[in-house]
Order: structure tokens, then sequence, then C-alpha cells
């Protein structure tokens, strides 16, 4: 082999495990953000809406309602619908505004929510 | 205070949660938390005002009012409270207060939506079209690469931009889509064209040709936004259903008020408020008619085509239409509560739930992305490394063939438009199916229990048969029973009632009156003595009832329950009352049976009355004399045989049942058509629908299944496709331009193929 087809092969097997590295190992911690108590005792978060959720994860305290306002900055139709399954939630975000969707977690563990077609997810973690 | 901040409809929607856990018991902690909007607050004192209101209104628990959102969110219990009281506790106060989403303001979400979806829609269109012409023109005119060059940053920009702001939105989330596919595979290629125009020598001088890809990066652009745009368009389409129902509600009412008719908008009609429909109108909001007669047709709401007569006492439904008569009633739920609002709340409910197949396609796609970067990286080497010709070509082209025909939306794609469509068509044919696990559990069902009453029967006594002796005729006998049994307060007396009403409406005065319990009555009717009741009142009475024993012991057999009737002092006949069987239950028995499914009788009624419903009803097996709390256990050991069980019966006495069932089936009949028990609710009574569901059922989860099918098995040929690997054996190749068309026509062809189950025929 050449020294290019040397540089070809090393550079792959390390764009690759740079790949795998970043999407699946690397970036957990960062998007998680806990709640905070709103101005009547309810826990609040914004979680801004724009290719996806930001944060992903919500951490909440357990007891009460959880108030979740849904910041969308963008048009796209995917993003249109936030879900949550456990609770049979299903709103509507309309775009470039913000949308509060209330959830009453009845214990600790982790509810999903996603994106209308299942394709974006976040979860909010009851402590 | 303005309410648009918060008031997007959907904040409106709320909705009540449920805060009682859903595991045994719930019905003893029940306590339900509802929120809704408050107008006119302008301050904390106003605030501290509406709170203060609210929590000293009986049965509420915790109340908190919110300046900042406009709403207040109350936790109550449903047995001492309810949410209009709340909203009228609120308004005491002269602050404003709107029970939370009827189904107006579902209709107006979905308008907001549906104008989002046709700007996106038109939006992309014209950008793939554009591009698409672009995209041509380069390919057949061959323009000079500055010329190339200069088009293509354009459609990057213009109708690409998406793409790749998308892509580095998701990437600093180290998340990664089909935007991330699409613009590595079009930035690649544009990055790597635009030094080759400004630099060929560079490139030639060290044996890599200096090649352009710029008409294939704006087809790609193009091809894919072109596949964007249907399927934006068809996945509109798996939501009609639902649409259709929230603009069931007309905006406003008539509605009488001390003489006067007059329009009232939807919001401001209050329960106990009398409402005027005339003919050919919908009906604005739920009631109980008080005056008039007329048919009216609910299809929109329950599925059942044949119109329903209404007459005084009648419940009426909000967003049905009044066909011929006029009439008054009594608005009685409105709101959140309404029929309406309920079913189609259930319905999103159920669109917004997951069904089990949906675990595999999370699990395959939630790796996709990265792992088709990883094997578009792999390719470029390979081929860098093999070919013996134009390696850097060959490599390049491939990689980015691989990034533009995978396709993970496809895979998202695949179970939940099937149940867009599939509970919308189960809404269509009056069966609310509460979620893709329930749809998806039904296709398993092997064995169908019917409860008896109200489910296989019509759940009301009626006249079924009537001997009349000594020369009177039937109606004779039924006009000097009925008297006597209209004083009476027994349900079989009133079976006889309805009866003689409805051979002449006028009754004569019964004077007189006795009852004798668990016997019968007696009294005067134009001067005859008339007896009314069983053999023993007869005896007690002096009469030798043995003339008519062989006829009623007849009766008896057949389930029925004969009355003996004396009048003057001498035995005038017999007036037998059953529950009758509903119309369509013996069909729809068939149908099952000819599905391969046992049906099972279950009743708490006697083995007679169980056996003679189940002969006419076409059931061969009978479960008779099971008392309430027997149910469950009868289902359990059902499910010990290894069946698999469906519960049918009414959504009150029989929830337990439902609940122990592997599906409960409630009949949502009269007064609660939106029944919240069970994991399917039949809204019109009719039990052909069962079959309907286990239909329904079966061709959605095969829908599901091709569609993963499909989803699965393209990326699994296309993707080693186009990264070469039929290139050795067949020198089969897939130029990036190709990828993209295919790609572009993998998530219309799982959207299309969902929508098929809205004309699927079923049962």
């Amino acid at each position: 082999m050449s020294g290019t087809e040397w540089l070809v092969l090393l550079g792959g097997i390390a764009a690759i495990a740079w790949v795998n590295w970043y999407f699946f190992l690397s970036g957990r911690a960062t998007a998680t953000a806990a709640a905070r108590g709103g101005a009547d005792g309810v826990q609040e978060v914004t979680v801004v809406v724009q290719g996806g959720y930001e944060p992903r994860e919500v951490r909440v305290r357990p007891g009460g309602p959880v108030r979740i306002v849904f910041d969308r900055r963008e048009t796209s139709g995917c993003t249109e619908d936030v879900v949550f399954p456990d609770f049979g939630i299903r709103r509507f975000l309309p775009p470039e505004r913000k949308t509060v969707v209330e959830i009453t977690p009845p214990a600790p563990g982790s509810y999903e929510f996603t994106c209308g077609m299942g394709m974006f997810r976040g979860k909010v973690i009851v402590e | 205070m303005s309410r648009s901040d918060l008031k997007t409809p959907a904040a409106a929607a709320a909705g009540r949660v449920s805060t009682a856990a859903d595991a045994a018991g719930a019905a003893r902690a029940a306590r339900e938390t509802v929120t809704f909007p408050v107008t006119g607050m302008s301050c904390a004192a106003c605030q501290a005002r509406v709170q203060r209101e609210l929590e000293r209104t009986p049965g509420v628990e915790e109340a908190a009012v919110n300046l900042l959102l406009n709403s207040a969110t109350v936790s109550f219990e449903p047995s001492r409270t309810s949410p209009e009281r709340l909203v009228e506790a609120v308004r005491a106060t002269g602050y404003g207060a709107e029970l939370p989403s009827g189904a107006a303001d579902l209709a107006a979400e979905e308008a907001e939506r549906d104008r989002q979806a046709e700007a996106e829609y038109r939006s992309l269109r014209m950008k793939s079209l554009v591009s698409l012409a672009l995209g041509i023109a380069a390919m057949v005119l061959a323009p000079p690469p500055a010329v190339a060059l200069v088009a293509t940053t354009f459609v990057m920009l213009w109708a690409g931009r998406h793409f790749y702001v998308r892509a580095w939105q998701a990437f600093r989330h180290h998340a990664a889509d089909m935007n991330t596919l699409i613009a590595v595979g079009t930035g690649a290629a544009y990055l790597y064209s635009v030094p080759a125009t400004l630099a060929p020598r560079f490139f030639e001088s060290r044996g890599v040709p200096a090649d352009v890809y710029y008409e294939a990066v704006i087809l790609i652009i193009a091809l894919i936004l072109l596949g964007n745009a249907l399927e934006a368009r068809a996945r509109r389409r798996t939501s009609a259903a639902l649409r259709a129902l929230t603009r069931l509600q007309p905006d406003t009412a008539r509605v009488s008020k001390d003489g006067a008719e007059i329009l009232v908008p939807i919001g401001a009609v209050r329960p106990g408020d009398t409402v005027v429909v005339r003919p050919g109108e919908r009906i604005p909001v739920d009631g109980e008619v008080s005056e008039g007669a007329s048919a009216v047709d609910e299809s929109m709401l329950t599925g059942e085509s044949l119109p329903v007569e209404k007459g005084p006492g009648s419940r009426v439904y909000g967003g049905t239409i009044n066909a011929t008569g006029a009439f008054q009633y009594r608005a009685t739920t409105l709101g959140a509560a309404s029929a309406l609002a309920r079913i189609v709340k259930l319905l999103r409910e159920a669109q917004a739930s997951r069904a089990p197949l949906q675990r595999l396609a999370d699990r395959i796609s939630a790796v996709f992305v990265p792992t088709v970067i990883s094997i578009a990286i792999a390719t470029f080497v390979i081929w860098y490394l093999v070919a013996d010709v134009a390696p850097a070509v060959r490599a390049f082209t491939s990689a980015v063939s691989v990034l533009i025909i995978a396709c993970p939306c496809a895979m998202g794609l695949a179970i939940p438009t099937a149940i867009m469509v599939a509970t919308g068509r189960g809404a269509e044919l009056g069966l609310l199916i509460k979620g893709g696990a329930a749809l998806e559990r039904i296709r398993a069902v092997n064995t169908v229990v019917l409860d008896k009453t109200g489910t296989v029967t019509e759940g009301k006594p009626a006249v079924t048969d009537v001997v009349a002796l000594g020369g009177r005729s039937e109606p004779e006998l039924l006009a000097l029973a009925a008297p006597v049994e209209a004083l009476s307060e027994h349900p079989l007396g009133a079976a006889i009632v309805t009866a003689a009403r409805a051979r002449s409406p006028e009754l004569a005065p019964a004077e007189g009156f006795r009852a004798l319990p668990g016997h019968g009555a007696r009294g005067t009717v134009r001067g005859v003595e008339v007896v009314v009741g069983n053999r023993a009142m007869m005896t007690d009475a002096g009469l030798d009832p043995s003339p008519l024993d062989g006829v009623a012991a007849g009766l008896a057999a057949a389930g029925k329950t004969p009355m003996y009737v004396a009048a003057g002092g001498a035995l005038a006949g017999v007036i037998a009352v059953a529950d009758t069987i509903r119309p369509t239950s013996r069909e729809a028995v068939a149908e099952l049976r000819g599905m391969g499914l046992d049906v099972v009788l279950l009743t708490g009624d006697n083995r007679r009355t169980a056996d003679a419903v189940a002969h006419e009803a076409g059931i061969e097996r009978v479960l008779a004399e099971v008392l309430p709390e027997g149910k469950v256990a009868e289902l359990e050991r059902l499910q010990a045989e290894g069946r698999v069980v469906a519960m049918v019966g009414d959504g009150i006495n029989d929830a337990p049942a439902l609940a122990q069932a592997d599906v409960g089936i409630a009949m949502g009949t009269g007064a609660d058509i939106a029944a919240e028990a069970g994991d399917v609710v039949i809204l019109h009574g009719d039990l052909r629908a069962v079959g309907r569901a286990i239909h329904l059922s079966r061709r959605t989860v095969a829908t599901m299944r091709q569609n993963l099918f499909w989803a699965f098995i393209y990326n699994v040929i296309g993707i080693p496709v186009a990264a070469g690997a039929l290139y050795p054996g067949w020198g089969i190749r897939l130029s990036p331009v190709i990828a993209s068309a295919a790609m572009a026509l993998s998530s219309v062809s799982v959207v299309s193929n969902s929508l098929r189950l809205r004309r699927a025929a079923i049962g």
C-alpha cells in the first residue's frame, strides 16, 4: 500500500471512531437541566424546540405537577407536535411560540416525550 | 391582559390529568386536576382573590392561580364539585373563566395547524420545483464549472438551507437525523467540487481528476424536497378523521330566554339553558329533549347510519344534525365534559400513544444515523483501496450515495402513521380504540365474552307477548293494565305503559291504586277493578289462574316474565315482558363465529333467561347466574385455558371485568356514549362493531408490519447497493442522484401504505 492509502485507511478508522464516540458516548451530561420552582410553587422548565429538544433531559423533584414550557423556534413540520405517551398528551406547538404542557408524574421514574412521529426524544426524570 | 402569549388553543387544552395513580384503588383516591384560563386578572391582588375563592369552594383540595399564564389549576374531588362549578366560582368574583378545551378550541388549533402545513407544503414544492429545473438545466446544458458553482450555492442556501441549519443544531446536541445525512452527503460533494473548480491543477498534478458534482447536489436537494412536500401533504391526511370531529361543533346556539330566542356564542351556554333546534340545524351542545320530537343524524359521532328518533327525555349530543322536526332541549354537559369533546380527547390520546411494535423501530432509529455515517466512511476507504481506476472518484460517489440513500424517516413513520389512520378510521366506524397497544392486541383475540343485559339485549324490558281472554283485543288488555302500572314504579310496569302508549297515547286514569311489592298492583280503570301481577297475586284476589298456567309456563321457558291480568273479577289475559335482544346481535354473533372466534354469554341472570337469549342470539356457550364479582373469576378461568379474551359489556357495571379481559370493549350507550372504561368503546351500541374492531386491528397490524418491513428492507438493500456491493459481480452502481430519488420515495410510500387503511374493507 502506498502512503496515501495508509493515510486514507487510518484516517477512515479514526473518523469512524470519532463519529461513534461523538454521537453515542459524549455529550450526555450537557443535555439535562433541572426544573425550578415557578411563582406558584409548580416546578417549571423551558425546553427549546429546534431540530430536537434542548435540554433533552429534564430533572424534577417528585410530587406535584411539572410545567414544561416548549419554546418552538422553527417552522419545520417535524416538531409540530409534542407527545407524552405516558400521559396521553399530544400537544400542537405553534411555531415561534411558547406552549405550556403540564404533567403530574405519579411516581419517580423516567417519562419520555417525543415529536409527533417519535423521531425526536426527550425525557422527564423524576428523582 | 392579552391572552396571546399563552393562549394558543393548546394552552387552554391543558385539560384534565388525573392525579390518581393508575393502579388499583384509583376509584377511591379519585382526585382530578383541571386547568382553565382565567381572564381579567391584572395584579397579584386579583390573583389572590381568585385563588381564595377557589380554595373556599367545597370539594377543592388545592388551587393555584397563575397570573402570568392567566390560568387556574385546581385539584378537586369530582364527587363533590365539577369543573363547571369551579368556573362559576371564578366568574362570581368578577373575573372571566372558561371551561377548558371544548371542541371549538380544537377546531381553532386544527385550523392553525392546517395553515402551517399548507404554508410548509407550498414552500417545499416551490423550492423543489425551482431546484429541479436548475438541476436538469445543469445536467443538459453542462455549463462551465464556475456557473454551476453559483447555481449550486444558490440552491443550497435558498432551498436546502434548513437541512444544514437543522443538521448543525442536532449536531450541537450530539444528535443526528435525516438532515445530518443530507447535509454531510451534499456538503461533502460541494466541498470536493469547489476546490476542483477553483484550482483544478492542484488535483490533476496529484493524479486525482478534478471532477465536480454540482448537478448531483442540486438534484439531490430537489428530489428530497419533493419527497418532503409529498410526505407533508400525505401526513396531513393521516389525521383527517380527528380534524373532521373537531369541526362538528357549531359556534353559536339558539337559546330561549323569557320567551325570546337569542343567538349566543357556544361558550355562553349554561347548564339548564333551553336550547332551540330547527330542522336541518346542527345541535350545538349536549342535552335532554324537553319539548318536541325529531330524528337526529348521529353518524358523525357514533358511526350509526340510521337517524335516531328523539322525544322528550331523549339525550341529544352537540355536533349531531337534526333532521326534520323542531325541538327544545335543556343543555346539560358542556365544554370538555361534552360527548364530542370527550371523543376528541380520547381519540387524540389514542393517537398520541405508542404501539409495542414501535419498540423495534425505536431501537433501530436510535443508532441509525451514526451507523450509516460509519458505513459511508468505510465505503470510502474500501473503494479507495481496491478500485483500479480512479479510486478517489469511485470511493467518493459511493460514500455520498450511502449517505443519501439511507432513510431513517421511513422507519420513524412506519408505526405512528398507521396508528393515526387506524384510530381515525375506527372513530368513523363508531369505534374508539384507546391507543396503539389496544389496537395491536385486539387481533389476537380468540374468545369473545358478551355480557347479556345492555350488550346482547337492549337493556330495558319491553312487552313481547300479549294473550287476551274473553273476547278482548290485545290493545284493550294493554289499555286496562297500563293505567295501573303507570302508577307503580316497577320497571316491568314501565314496559307495559310504553307498549300501551305506542298503541294509543292517552291512558285512562286509575283510581284506588294499591301496590303489593313483589306481587303486583291493583286499581280501578273506567269503573272496572283491574289486578296485574304474578300468579300469587291472582290467587290472593280469589281468582283461579290455572287456565293461563300453560301459556305462562311457555313464556317463562322462553326467558320472559309473564304477568297475569284480571278485570272485573275474571281472568283477562297474560302480558309477557322481556329484555329483547338488539336487532343486530344475532348477525354480530354469526359474524364473530364465522371469523373463528368462540362466543360466550356471561350474565348474572337465571339460566332459563340466559339460555333463551343465547339461543336467540345464536350463542352456544352460556355462563349464567354469575354474580358481578364472579365475572372477573370466570374471565380468569377462560384466560387460564390459554384463551385471549375480549369482554364486551357496559362501561359502568362491568368495569372490573373489562379491566381483567385482554381487551375490554365498552358499549357506550344512552347517557354515556363516550365511556371511560375499556380499551375500546363502541359508540353506537351495535354489537357488529366487535367484529369490525378485530378486522381493523388485523389490517392495522398487517400495515405496521409491511411498513416496518419495507422501511427496514429498503435500507438493508439500499445501503449495500449504494456502497457498491453489487459492482464486483454485476457492475451495478447507484449514482447519488438515483439514491436521492429512492430515499424520497421510501417515506412517501410508507405514509401512503398507512393511508390505505382509510379505505380498507372492514367487516
